[in-house]
């Protein structure tokens, strides 16, 4: 599943952890890739993998318990598993940067802000002292900082939940990277807050043409910035497509049953759709047939023998669900013994 | 009839304030209040369920607990059954423990985790009522089903259940002594959406089947619409509107309210508004700005706004606004 014009390609990725002595995978054959310049949004519950896969993408996964253990990472046509850590250290930041959910996490509580940007910069970089200050104070100029000549010189904790998700931005987009993986980078923000920086991260988007990998619970979030989506259901894709028919011609059955699941501001409903159960825990994943089959309204019994493939329904949509296999031609799923 | 059946209101709150004292110093000595509520009035009907919405830190949590009497109010009056419950004590607050209850956010930090559920949701009945040790464990057995967990729940430790199952417990616990009055505060909060679709479902069943009134507490506006009849929007401390949640979502009054609504994003692809984008975080409850409280991150804000300060009033049947454009 190689694509001429991707930039990141993720092809049939296995990643686990030992858990107690047997490993487990998190992730489970994901294939999915991100074009130049497109806002992908990953969509799924918790536990569902996303943040597992965006550590393996940066080769970031604890490493007493964590691997790859299957698939590739292309970036730019080339595996991201055969860089050399010091190889990969020159991406990160560079090529592909990343921001987290709290942005406190991410900062060093002792040191200035204009201390962290400059060392960014200055990683990437030969200008002077001088210059990468300078460029410092206007980058966060670019993510909307005003006082950014004071700022500079202040800590993470004297600025507001936002204001550091500004700043976690600012370094991010520092050395104009290719790819901008943010990992629910607003779950921890008020709603007005939020707005502000989706709208941030559009006109980053927008006006540097940079790729953007969104990680996000919420479908709202999704469906305002997605060019096209990616839903996660147990460390696999279940569907994919671009964002119009992930809303409004949604195949899988857990799609379809998370879309009915969000109270709606313009619908009055009196019962929400549900889902019965929760989303299996690794050490308890089923080990054969649909992960999804326990918590799934149409499921049938062959669901608990055969894997379900992810194979497309229609042009550029893909599904992974057997309800679909057999009007699939020439993709026939084979019974396990 | 005597005066408590009287009341069309269950629960009215007038003039409620509630301030943290602020220290610092050598000597700690008090510096400033954090106004967390500052001045709210308004009431709950019998059997609606009234929505408290707003950011953090606005003051929802405050409230709650301080309607519950968890907290001592600094000022301003609580009446339950139209009678005064804001300085109680004794065997008088005790009682009306029974007819208010909470649920929490949490569902990891509010269950004790070295209880079996069965004595978790056992205990407030062994507290307060003289029950057979086998009525007990029937009615307990009964609130299990009835919120939607196995019986054999009962024998089990909080840590074996996931964070819905948990809320369930909550849920199960705060009805057990047939409360008139559950405050959720942020109940669904640190749920999944599938998860969270759940307890909405089962928090709506039992208010109908137990007749319950309910203060339902949240920072998400579409949860809060979907389980409200009234909602009140909170802003640093204050109300800043009071309607029929429906008026409230097609006509909103208050710039804050439009900001709120318009910052939602709608999981619609095809429906994608023009925003509202704030400007700046939300002013410190410490040092709130003079006038309106909202008035440095109002989009209309006149010159006026930043002297005055505006109260609740009516503007139509039932819709209160504080905002000085409608004075
Ligand atoms: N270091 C680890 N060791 C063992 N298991 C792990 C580890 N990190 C994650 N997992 C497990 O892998 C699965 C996927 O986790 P992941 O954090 O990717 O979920 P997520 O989709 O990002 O969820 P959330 O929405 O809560 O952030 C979960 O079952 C999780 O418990
Ligand atoms: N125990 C406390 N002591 C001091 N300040 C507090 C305390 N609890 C809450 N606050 C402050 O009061 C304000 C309102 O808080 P809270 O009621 O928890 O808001 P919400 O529930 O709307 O998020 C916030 O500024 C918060 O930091
Ligand atoms: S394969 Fe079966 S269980 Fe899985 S989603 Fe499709 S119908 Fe449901
Ligand atoms: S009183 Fe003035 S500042 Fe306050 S909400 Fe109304 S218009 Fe805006
Ligand atoms: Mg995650
Ligand atoms: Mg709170």
């Amino acid at each position: 599943m190689s694509s001429q014009n991707a930039l990141l390609e993720i092809d049939n990725l296995h990643t686990g952890f030992n858990i107690d002595g047997d490993f487990h995978h998190a992730i489970k054959g994901v294939s999915f890739d991100v074009k130049p310049k497109e806002v992908v949004c990953v969509v799924g519950e918790s536990g569902c993998g996303k943040s597992v896969m965006s550590l393996s993408i940066m080769q970031l996964l604890p490493k007493h318990n964590g691997k790859i253990d299957k698939g590739e990472i292309r970036f730019n046509g080339k595996n991201l598993a055969e860089y050399s850590e010091k190889e990969m250290n020159n991406i990160r930041g560079k090529d592909i940067s990343m921001i987290f959910q709290e942005p406190m996490t991410a900062l060093n509580p002792v040191l200035t802000i204009g201390f962290q940007l400059d060392e960014v910069l200055l990683n990437h970089s030969k200008d002077s002292k001088e210059s990468v200050r300078k460029k410092s104070i206007q980058l966060l100029k670019d993510v909307g900082i005003s006082r950014s000549d004071q700022i500079v010189h202040e800590y993470p904790h004297q600025l507001s939940g936002g204001m550091r998700q500004r700043v976690m931005i600012a370094m991010a987009i520092a050395c104009e990277p290719q790819l901008l993986i943010a990992d629910e980078p607003t779950t921890a923000l008020d709603v007005t807050v939020q707005a502000q920086i989706l709208e941030l991260i559009k006109k980053i988007q927008d006006e540097r043409g940079t790729a953007v990998m969104l990680i996000t619970h919420d479908l709202g979030v999704v469906a305002e910035m997605a060019d096209r989506v990616v839903v996660m259901y147990a460390g696999q894709v279940v569907e994919q497509s671009d964002v119009d028919r992930i809303f409004h011609d949604p195949q899988h059955p857990y799609t379809k049953a998370l879309l009915g699941s969000i109270p709606k501001m313009e619908e009055e409903v009196d019962e929400l759709n549900t889902i019965r159960g929760i989303v299996p825990t690794l050490t308890k994943m089923p080990k054969q047939g649909c992960r999804f089959v326990d918590r799934c309204p149409a499921a049938m019994p062959e669901c608990r023998q055969i894997d379900p493939q992810l194979g497309e329904t229609d042009k550029g949509h893909t599904v992974r669900c057997l309800l679909y296999e057999e009007s699939r031609p020439g993709e026939k799923a084979e019974v396990r013994s | 009839m005597t005066q408590k059946q009287k009341s069309e209101h269950l629960l009215r709150i007038e003039e409620l304030k509630k301030y943290y004292p602020v220290r610092g110093g050598f000597f700690r000595r008090k510096i400033g209040d954090v106004k967390a509520v500052d001045n709210i009035s308004f009431e709950l009907k019998r059997g609606e369920t009234f929505g408290l919405v707003g950011e953090s830190g606005c003051g929802k949590s405050t409230a709650g607990r301080t309607i519950t009497r968890l907290f001592k109010p600094t000022s301003g009056k609580i009446f339950f059954e139209g009678e005064d419950i804001t300085n109680i004590y004794g065997s008088k607050l005790r009682n009306m423990r029974k007819d208010i209850q909470m649920v929490f956010q949490d569902p990891y930090a509010s269950l004790n985790p070295k209880m079996m559920v069965g004595s978790i949701v056992s205990e407030p009945i062994i507290n307060y009522r003289r029950v057979s040790e086998k009525k007990v464990r029937e009615e307990v057995m009964d609130l299990l089903t009835k919120v939607g967990l196995p019986e054999d729940a009962y024998f089990k430790y909080p840590h074996e259940f996931s964070g819905g199952q948990r809320q369930r417990i909550g849920i199960a616990r705060a009805l057990a002594l047939k409360p008139k009055l559950i405050v959720a505060d942020e109940p669904v909060s640190a749920l999944d959406v599938s998860v969270q679709s759940q307890v909405l479902n089962l928090l709506k069943s039992l208010q109908k089947e137990f007749n319950l009134t309910l203060l339902f507490i949240a920072h998400d506006l579409s949860v809060v619409k979907h389980m409200s009849d009234r909602i009140g929007v909170m802003y640093l401390g204050n109300l800043v509107e009071v309607a029929d949640a429906h008026d409230l979502y097609r006509d909103p009054k208050h710039p804050y309210t439009r900001a709120l609504i318009s910052a939602i994003p709608m999981p619609d692809p095809r429906n994608k508004s023009d925003r509202i984008i704030l400007k700046g975080d939300v002013p410190s409850p410490q040092n709130p700005p003079v006038g309106c409280p909202f008035h440095p991150r109002c989009p209309e804000a006149m010159p006026q706004c930043s002297e005055q300060k505006p109260q609740l009033k009516e503007v139509n049947r039932e819709h209160r606004v504080s905002c000085l454009l409608y004075d």
